[in-house]
């Protein structure tokens, strides 16, 4: 039996691999809003989000921790209603130190977020597959 | 002491107090929920996730990794390459210590489940390494391979391969486009929980073998089949993570096909169940096979969640919601802490007469019932979240909240109520074995 597992994971394997490296390559741009953003300064903005942890309570995607909403498209509220939460804070969320460079970087990071589509349900239509589509 | 001599054992030992770790910060944390101040000033939810989150994946790691090293002791019937199995283990300690002060002292920059400083991510991918090693040293004299051999390989392998995929967003190539870095991200942290399962599934299959004496099972052509449908849901399973984010819709669809697979782990559930209630009889009072028992009702009701989960039109109203959080709560404590508990009996005190205590029994049962009530709690909020989702007009967000309150009050006393049991048969178990070793 153990020359045709090994084939079989072998294959398995290289099919994974296929798959990966096109996902890796892929330069195909998804956005769908026409949001514009400063591509470099989104870059440092995704590591401002992450030195401070902001999944932990928040979702990109519906994707993170649910203490706090989703805040995907939250840019379109503007940079003065991000930067006072930043530095007010409310409820369990502290009060963050941030340089006025770090907000203006963590700001374009949001303007990409929404530049790439909207994260609430309701702009979804279901196909009769049951895939799910941005409207 | 005799029992650090093993480095097995001292791996599980490790688990064992990463675990009590897990969650003690895990009850902490849940009390944020209810009460926004508490350690505000301290700890937070920013600290006390990540310390959560973190004791609990580095539990089921080393508590895997101790199961298949003592695993293999057994199977070769020697101990072999202790050098390199005392490198893993301090590679892996060194690790830890830097990362929980990392935390504490707020230092963060990694990414969901993995918040250290990236530079923690060096010491284990070497102890992972040294990992992968040792084990092809050390099956090298088994012959003939059953079927947990090959899912221990699989899961250590890829393990190493999506760990190191997990780390590209540190090359800004990999972050030039926000949709392609999500979906290399929820790519690996999906594939990621398939590998950690191979090495605990295949440790529940080496248990299972064990105690029902039936040495050929691992041979079995079912057992393979089953072995290659995860693996093959491994690779190509993480789709439904993103079927939100605006991708290539081949993404969504390989997701979403390969998921419908796992309809038949469903189907053979039922059908074995049966045989289940007769070995149950056998096996009940002995404390492996019980855990084993409560995974399997567990992977039941988390598959059942998982598959409607997967179809993208149910998603739709479940994403985003805490229905996603009861399934990983579901898999982290009903599947792999299950099996991983019987795994720590199995190997760290064996005998059947050590079980028969009280405080063990209520214990297990005060984990069962309050994890049921903790999930239920959890997946009322879910449903709560999802109605607001689609309401016209939608209240503000902290009036959904408000709404959640009496389950968030509910998922704390059953969290408290499971932390306890849960201690309760840590203590137990922690008592048995000093006392077998005194």
């Amino acid at each position: 039996m153990g020359k045709p597992i090994l084939i079989l994971f072998l294959l398995l394997s290289l099919a994974f691999l296929v798959f990966s490296s096109s996902i890796y390559k892929d330069d195909t741009v998804y956005e769908k809003k026409p949001v514009a953003y400063d591509a470099a300064l989104q870059k440092e903005g995704r590591l401002i989000w992450q030195k401070n942890n902001c999944h932990v309570c928040h979702q990109l995607y519906g994707l993170g921790g649910f203490l706090g909403p989703d805040l995907t498209n939250v840019a379109d509220k503007g940079y003065y209603y991000i930067d006072a939460f930043l530095k007010v804070g409310i409820n369990s969320m502290p009060i963050f130190n941030l340089t006025e460079e770090e907000s203006l970087h963590l700001f374009e990071f949001l303007k990409a977020t929404n530049a790439s589509g909207s994260a609430n349900p309701k702009d979804y239509t279901i196909l009769m597959d049951g895939m799910i589509v941005q409207k | 002491m005799k029992l650090t001599k093993n480095i097995g054992t001292l791996f599980l030992i490790t688990a064992l107090g990463l675990f009590a770790a897990s969650i003690f910060f895990g009850f902490l944390a849940s009390i944020i929920y209810r009460y926004p101040e508490f350690l505000k000033n301290s700890l937070g939810l920013i600290k006390l996730r990540p310390m959560h989150v973190s004791a609990a994946l580095f539990w089921i790691l080393l508590a895997a990794t101790g199961s298949i090293y003592r695993s293999l002791d057994i199977l070769t019937k020697k101990k072999t390459y202790p050098l390199l199995q005392k490198i893993h283990w301090g590679l892996w300690l060194l690790a830890i210590l830097g990362i929980f002060y990392s935390y504490a002292t707020g230092s963060f920059g990694g990414r969901e489940y993995w918040e250290y400083p990236p530079v923690f991510a060096i010491p284990i991918g070497l102890a992972w390494l040294f990992f992968l090693i040792t084990f092809f040293l050390k099956v090298k004299s088994i012959k003939k391979w059953p079927v947990y051999i090959w899912m221990w390989m699989t899961g250590i392998v890829y393990f190493l391969f999506i760990f190191i995929e997990n780390y590209f967003w540190v090359l800004p190539y990999f972050r030039e486009s926000f949709i392609k870095d999500m979906v290399i991200q929820w790519k690996a942290a999906g594939s990621i929980v398939g590998a950690y399962n191979m090495l605990v599934y295949g440790t529940a299959f080496f248990i299972m073998e064990r105690i029902s004496k039936k040495a050929n099972t691992g041979f079995n052509t079912w057992a393979f089949a089953l072995f290659f449908l995860s693996f093959f849901n491994m690779l190509f399973n993480w789709g439904h993570h993103l079927y939100l984010v605006p991708t290539n819709s081949t993404i969504h669809y390989v997701g979403y096909i390969v998921s419908m697979t796992e309809w038949v782990f469903f189907i053979k559930i039922i059908y074995n169940w049966k045989k289940q209630v007769t070995e149950a009889e056998a096996f009940y009072h002995y404390y492996p096979y019980r855990f084993i028992l409560a995974f399997n009702c567990w992977l039941f009701f988390n598959l059942t969640l998982a598959l409607f989960m997967s179809i993208p039109f149910i998603n739709l109203y479940m994403h985003g919601t805490h229905f996603i959080t009861a399934h990983a709560m579901g898999t982290t404590i009903g599947i792999n802490t299950m099996i991983l508990l019987a795994a720590l009996f199995f190997f760290l005190v064996p005998k059947k007469e050590h079980h028969q205590s009280k405080f063990l029994n209520t214990g297990f049962w005060g984990i069962q019932i309050s994890l049921l009530i903790f999930l239920l709690s959890l997946m009322t909020m879910g449903f709560i979240k999802s109605i607001w989702f689609f309401e016209e007009p939608q209240a503000l967000f902290a009036d959904m909240m408000e709404r959640m309150k009496p389950f968030t009050f509910l998922f704390i006393l059953s969290g408290m109520s499971l932390f306890l049991s849960f201690l309760g048969v840590i203590s137990g178990l922690v008592y048995t074995l000093f006392k077998k070793h005194s």
